[in-house]
């Protein structure tokens, strides 16, 4: 045992390659939370009375709440909300008309990323075209394709266009599946909430191309806080990405998004995240404390939304993608990799609750924990009074490598309607040196075996993910756990 | 090829195999017998490297190199070949691509250019043939829900691919029914050429009637007891291990 140990230590050092940071002059608010503060953001904003309505309602509510630590199977200390700046945004030099005009130094952070926002080079490019929002601490810089989109009817925007360009919209969506008040970081990110990305689909209408949000923390002891609104209507489909990375930094930082879904009648949308943000280090310093609320609703008949979401990211993890599955026949899915390392933390699951008849949904979680880290899935599974010939398949699969870590499985299942049909089945493995001996034999390195084995255990879920993302998930998966054998 | 000297090893302390000699050389089928517990799947478990054995002596040199010292996947990739007693699982990951990535490995610590994708997929269906193993499996996760023949046709379906110079069988046999072993057995003597050699364990003398050895060991009690040609196969067979241990 001690060898392998050793063999883990030496091998899991797969090294995060998005940790530098960039030189961008930034407009910041002061340190620290307070109704001033709310109000700050708002003005920055020039917002509407209603907007700032809507925060200051979410503040007051969030001031009476408690911070969520009795049930989450996470450790970490209190979060000192007054040393957080709650709003850090580039300084715009002036009104931008033209990529040309965007700070050369944003552009290049984003290129470093590998995401272009210049519309040209995709398009004489063969691989499919994806129309981007990219957020750097909380401000949306860029949204490409907007106009090819508009010609459908589409409206592919920063949460803060929406809000002044489409009101109704806005008014009529946002809070309608995450209140204000809905939990703790739910209510701060509705007080705070500086950006975020606004996707409608109107009737009838497939969305042609991938959507994606890139999210980027820059600034050092800022929070990020955004928030995206995604409404499918009647018959209207969508694909949005989303990606994340942060800088390395020695101090923890906050990341607490709202991911709103609506999806009308016959509707589908497909939601998929790699979430990459900054780990910490070996020894558990620094690194993004992750605490997101994301959840869809099903309002209509036979819509359907489906959440994959690959993490190998954040200290501490704590998201639960949820569907709401209101209309009759509508279908949800959940597919999750979380990836655990060094002494990385994660509670996530989902939430299914069961509303309208012959709904159905599906819940794959692929847990993997190496390190010292510790691995939870958190789900529940609702079946209302009423929801007749409801069906749920859950599948919890946790693969530990080494023996310092922990993988941990809470299902609830709460059933109010006799004719439900749910399932539950969970295993838990362990790399077997078995495995990588095998493939040693082949002549396959034991760091190359590790990624086959894992790739392999994570077919299921990687498959869901549109190909330039899985290409990407599979390759994140590989430095996030190179060698850690069990 | 193979020259083993005095190889003593053992696992947990306990001393298994006491001081093996064997010389094999190249293009030479070399069978292994013996009863249950005398060392057989222990010494192919050291020559391939397995780490929970530890060799207490004895060399081993392998083309001239000292085998003892390259991890597992060196020597897989100098030529050693184990076809494993069981053959393992991997769930998620196709036959095609865990032999994609081994060639790949394989070929570069050689300093061979990666092989094109069109000469790989028609080197799969040559191979295939060879074991008359169905193109579906192979397309199929490692191993996962093949039945015990398909398992170890998988084995020397392998071995075609990664085109060893000594292959080692270990119990290749055990759990084939005889159309099974005819199979199999005909697969390995189409890849059996001047420059291939092969170790073959078995306990039973009725596979080394489809792959002729050039000779027979018997292993007993960690120590090679009597060596002959396939005569000594077949009065083994009719003597029992017994009185030749004796």
């Amino acid at each position: 045992m001690q060898k392998q140990n050793e063999l883990i230590d030496q091998q899991i050092g797969g090294e995060y390659k998005y940790g530098w940071s960039s030189d961008i002059e930034m407009d910041t608010a002061p340190m620290g939370l307070s109704e001033e503060i709310v109000r700050f953001i708002s003005k920055k904003k020039k917002e509407p009375d209603w907007m700032l309505e809507f925060r200051l309602k979410a503040y007051r509510h969030w001031l009476k709440m408690e911070e969520p630590k009795h049930w989450a199977h996470l450790d970490y200390p209190v979060i000192d909300f007054q040393k957080i700046i709650f709003y850090a945004a580039p300084k715009p030099k002036k009104e931008l008309k033209s990529l040309d005009e965007v700070d050369p130094e944003l552009l290049k952070t984003f290129e470093k990323l590998g995401i272009s926002l210049e519309e040209q080079k995709r398009l004489s490019g063969v691989e499919s075209r994806i129309a981007v929002d990219a957020v750097i601490d909380s401000v949306s810089v860029k949204t490409t394709f907007k106009e090819t989109l508009a010609e459908k009817g589409i409206i592919f925007c920063s949460f803060s266009d929406a809000v002044q360009e489409h009101p109704d919209l806005i008014k009529r969506y946002m809070g309608s599946v995450v209140p204000g008040t809905d939990n703790y970081f739910a209510a701060l990110n509705s007080a705070v909430f500086s950006d975020g990305s606004f996707c409608y689909i109107p009737k009838g209408v497939r969305c042609p191309m991938e959507l994606s949000t890139y999210f980027r923390i820059n600034a050092i002891g800022t929070g990020q806080f955004e928030r995206t609104l995604i409404v499918a209507d009647e018959g209207a489909y969508v694909s949005y990405l989303e990606g994340c990375t942060a800088p390395m930094r020695d101090e923890n930082q906050l990341h607490a998004a709202i991911v709103e879904i609506v999806a009308h009648e016959k509707a589908e949308v497909k939601y998929s995240t790699v979430q990459n943000w900054y780990p910490g280090d070996v020894n558990g310093k620094g690194g993004i404390y992750n605490f997101v609320t994301k959840r869809g609703i099903c309002l209509g008949d036979d819509s359907k939304i489906s959440w994959t979401q690959v993490e190998t990211g954040s200290a501490i993890t704590w998201k639960y993608p949820s569907v709401i599955l209101k209309g009759n026949n509508s279908v949800g899915e959940f597919y999750s990799v979380a990836v655990t390392n060094n002494m990385q933390q994660a509670d996530t699951g989902t939430k299914m609750i069961h509303i309208g008849k012959n709904t159905r949904s599906t819940i794959v979680s692929k847990g993997i924990s190496a390190g010292k880290s510790n691995n939870s899935y958190r789900g529940l599974v609702r079946i209302n009074k009423g929801a007749t010939r409801a069906r749920n398949h859950s599948q919890c699969d946790s693969l530990l490598m080494g023996d310092r870590c922990g993988a941990h499985t809470f299902p609830y299942i709460e059933i109010k309607d006799k004719s439900a049909i749910v399932e539950h089945e969970a295993t838990t493995s362990k790399i077997g040196e078995d495995q990588v001996f095998y493939c040693n034999q082949r002549g396959i390195s034991t760091e190359k075996a590790i990624g086959l084995i894992v790739n392999g255990y994570c077919k299921e879920v990687l498959n869901q993910l549109p190909m330039e993302f899985a290409v990407e998930a599979q390759k994140l998966l590989a430095v996030s756990l190179e060698g850690s054998v069990g | 090829m193979l020259s083993i000297k005095n190889l003593k090893a053992g696992i947990d302390g306990k001393e298994i195999l006491k001081g093996i000699n064997l010389e094999i050389g190249a293009g030479e089928v070399h069978a292994i017998m013996g009863p249950n517990g005398s060392g057989k799947s222990t010494l192919s478990s050291v020559l391939a490297g397995r780490t929970d054995y530890e060799v207490t002596g004895g060399e081993v040199l392998f083309n001239g190199k000292n085998l003892l010292e390259l991890n597992p996947e060196e020597r897989a990739r100098e030529g050693l070949f184990l076809a494993f007693q069981y053959p393992v699982e991997i769930p998620g990951v196709s036959t095609i691509n865990f032999l994609k990535t081994a060639i790949a490995e394989i070929r570069e610590y050689k300093g061979l250019p990666a092989l094109e994708a069109k000469d790989f997929l028609k080197m799969v269906k040559e191979k295939q043939a060879l074991v008359e193993l169905k193109g579906s499996l192979a397309s199929r996760a490692v191993n996962e829900g093949f039945s015990g023949g398909e398992k170890k046709r998988n084995e020397i379906f392998q071995m075609a691919m990664l085109e060893p110079t000594l292959a080692i069988l270990d119990e290749t046999d055990s759990g084939l029914d005889i159309d099974a072993l005819r199979v199999v057995a005909n697969g390995v003597n189409k890849l059996r050429s001047s420059t291939r050699s092969f170790v073959v364990i078995t306990h039973y003398q009725r596979l080394l009637d489809y792959i002729v050895p050039d000779f027979v060991h018997v292993l007993f009690e960690g120590r090679i007891v009597k060596s002959g040609d396939k005569e000594l196969a077949m009065e083994l067979e009719k003597k029992g291990y017994g009185e030749l241990t004796r």
